[in-house]
């Protein structure tokens, strides 16, 4: 079975927003539109989107690192968002492990969004229905496109290539050998949802370890930091 | 969460017809040990009364809904979905109630029989699912437990029962120190399950921290920016925004309410002038108790809304 997914990687993102704005465009305007915004000009703006990136500051200062972190619908393998829906909207679908939302049977009840630990579910204010990421449902499917274009709108945006796509049960795959050789992790293991999509660990994030930061400071002082208050004379 | 106010009431409103209907059942079946009512009248306004709880509950529920128009489509997954098992079960419990009134104001006494004991069943049934709606959500630490099925039905059964009293008071006065007693227990025994599960609850830890939420094992990871500046679904669904020492108040308001007053109430003489008093405090109080179930439950997307910028 194919499962589709997205692997990001967590030492290129520079947390530049341009898969949130592709995505926004793309999926307002395709068949999972519109995205409604509410006051989007006004004092609490408001609006759905499928994908938001976040910002984390890692470690202690000044051994501190800032992770940019995107997140998405993960299209879980064992969702536990589709089990609950009382309608048969959500739905995981077998030929690509896609998981969807059928806009018309959605009766907007939200325990969907319960049901996800993740917390990409978003209802949409306007047309009180569920939505969320759909890896580009309309684009990947699309065979009037060419191969190369036939990718999530945010993976075609990414300009420093954070985000790969492809299908990770086909152990040739660029996502498959990404998760291999870079030891790529799935988010809240603990509740067995099983992310189809990965993240690729920032290389240095053991470096802000205190205790090797330490280390690594005692065989090579940081000469540009103070060492304390001017010795008197 | 954020408590919604639809659902609070559809399951403290639907809890007590449960409630009552269960009294009722009990009393034609002797199981209080009583002689039975003198006559068909607590029968029929009782089941009127549960069936009155049963539709505001549905009513409320409603204005959960986004699509109200298609809730009939919730049926479809009942093989998976414990809405849908709700959805399908409260409407077949109604009728049954209905029917069971019509058979005591019709006196035919094989029906009576009949529908009482499917209602009892499907009563049983529908506390079960309605609990379990809120159990099958592994990750909500705070509602993953069977006393949550223990309490929806030991609160929905106390103020039932209290409701019950309060009918028979100018209906069957001869019943009402056996139905108060029953109120009265009953209130004790949830009295005491709802403490376990707050004692429970205050000890759990959280499974998910934020070194799983994002993947890195840091000691020290603090949210910068949660990618808006605004609000969204996320920050407004699972957050409910009070203070702690409102939440503490609810807590403590709730208890009072739901099991403290009653209880004095239905334990001291006078009964008959006091149960419809000790049930409208109750049930006031079980709104607390919802709300505050509600809110007590931290869920792990909130790891990921911590912070605008
Ligand atoms: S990330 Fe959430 S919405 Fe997406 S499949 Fe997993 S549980 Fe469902
Ligand atoms: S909000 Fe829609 S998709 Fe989610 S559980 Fe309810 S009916 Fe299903």
């Amino acid at each position: 079975m194919t499962q589709l997914a997205l692997v990001i990687d967590l030492n290129v993102c520079v947390g530049c927003h341009a898969c949130v704005t592709s995505c926004k465009e793309w999926n307002t305007s395709g068949v999972a539109g519109s995205l409604s915004d509410e006051n989007p000009y006004g004092k609490d703006p408001s609006g759905t989107f499928f994908n938001r990136v976040q910002t984390f500051e890692v470690g202690e200062f000044p051994n501190t690192q800032t992770v940019h972190f995107p997140k998405s619908c993960l299209h879980c393998e064992d969702p536990p968002c589709v089990p609950v829906c009382p309608t048969g909207a959500s739905y995981k679908r077998q030929t690509d492990g896609l998981v969807l939302i059928d806009y018309d049977k959605c009766i907007g009840c939200n325990y969907c969004s319960w049901a996800c630990p993740y917390g990409v579910r978003e209802l949409d204010e306007n047309q009180k229905v569920m939505k969320k990421c759909t890896l580009c449902v309309d684009r990947i499917n699309d065979t009037s496109l060419a191969d190369e274009q036939r990718k999530p709108a945010c993976v075609l945006a990414c300009p420093t290539n954070a985000r790969l796509y492809g299908d990770i049960h086909d152990p040739e795959s660029i996502v498959s050998k990404a998760i291999r050789e870079n030891g790529g992790y799935q988010l809240m293991p603990e509740w067995e949802t099983k992310p189809a999509n990965h993240y690729l660990p920032r290389r240095s994030a053991s470096a802000i370890d205190n205790e090797l930061s330490r280390k690594v400071e005692q065989q090579r002082p940081n000469t540009l930091k103070p060492t304390g208050a001017p010795s008197k004379p | 969460m954020n408590p919604a106010f639809s659902v609070i009431f559809l399951t403290t409103l639907i809890g007590a017809g449960q409630g009552l209907f269960l009294a009722l059942f009990a009393v034609e079946s002797g199981w209080l040990g009583t002689a039975p009512a003198t006559g068909a009248a607590l029968y029929v306004r009782g089941d009127f009364v549960a069936l009155a709880l049963l539709i505001a509950g549905l009513i409320a529920s409603f204005f959960h809904l986004g699509h109200p128009e298609r809730a009939w489509r919730a049926v479809a997954m009942w093989r998976t979905s414990w809405l849908s098992r709700e959805v399908i079960v409260l409407p077949l419990f109604m009728a049954v109630v209905a029917l069971h009134g019509v058979c005591h104001f019709s006196g035919g006494t094989s029906g009576v029989v009949v529908t009482g004991l499917a209602g009892a069943i499907l009563c049983l049934a529908l506390f079960y699912i309605t609990a379990m709606n809120y159990v099958c959500i592994k990750f909500l630490q705070e509602w993953a437990t069977p006393l949550t099925i223990v309490n929806y039905t030991l609160l929905g059964c106390a103020s039932g029962f209290t409701l019950a009293t309060a009918l028979a008071a100018s209906l069957e006065p001869a019943l009402v120190p056996t139905l108060a007693r029953w109120a009265l227990n009953l209130t004790l025994a949830a009295a005491a399950a709802r403490i376990a599960s707050l004692i429970r609850n205050a000890r759990l830890r959280p499974k998910s921290t934020m070194q799983s939420a994002i993947g890195i094992q840091n000691p020290r990871i603090v949210q910068k920016a949660q990618g808006f500046m605004g609000s969204s679904f996320n920050t407004r669904e699972f957050f409910h925004g009070k203070s702690r020492q409102l939440v503490q108040s609810v807590k403590w308001g709730f208890l009072l309410l739901v099991f403290v007053i009653p209880a004095w109430l239905l334990s001291g003489s006078n009964v008959e002038n006091k149960a419809a008093f000790a049930f409208l405090i109750q049930y006031i109080g079980l709104i607390a108790e919802r709300w505050y179930f509600f809110a007590q439950a931290r869920h792990p997307q909130n790891l990921y809304y911590q912070a605008a910028s």
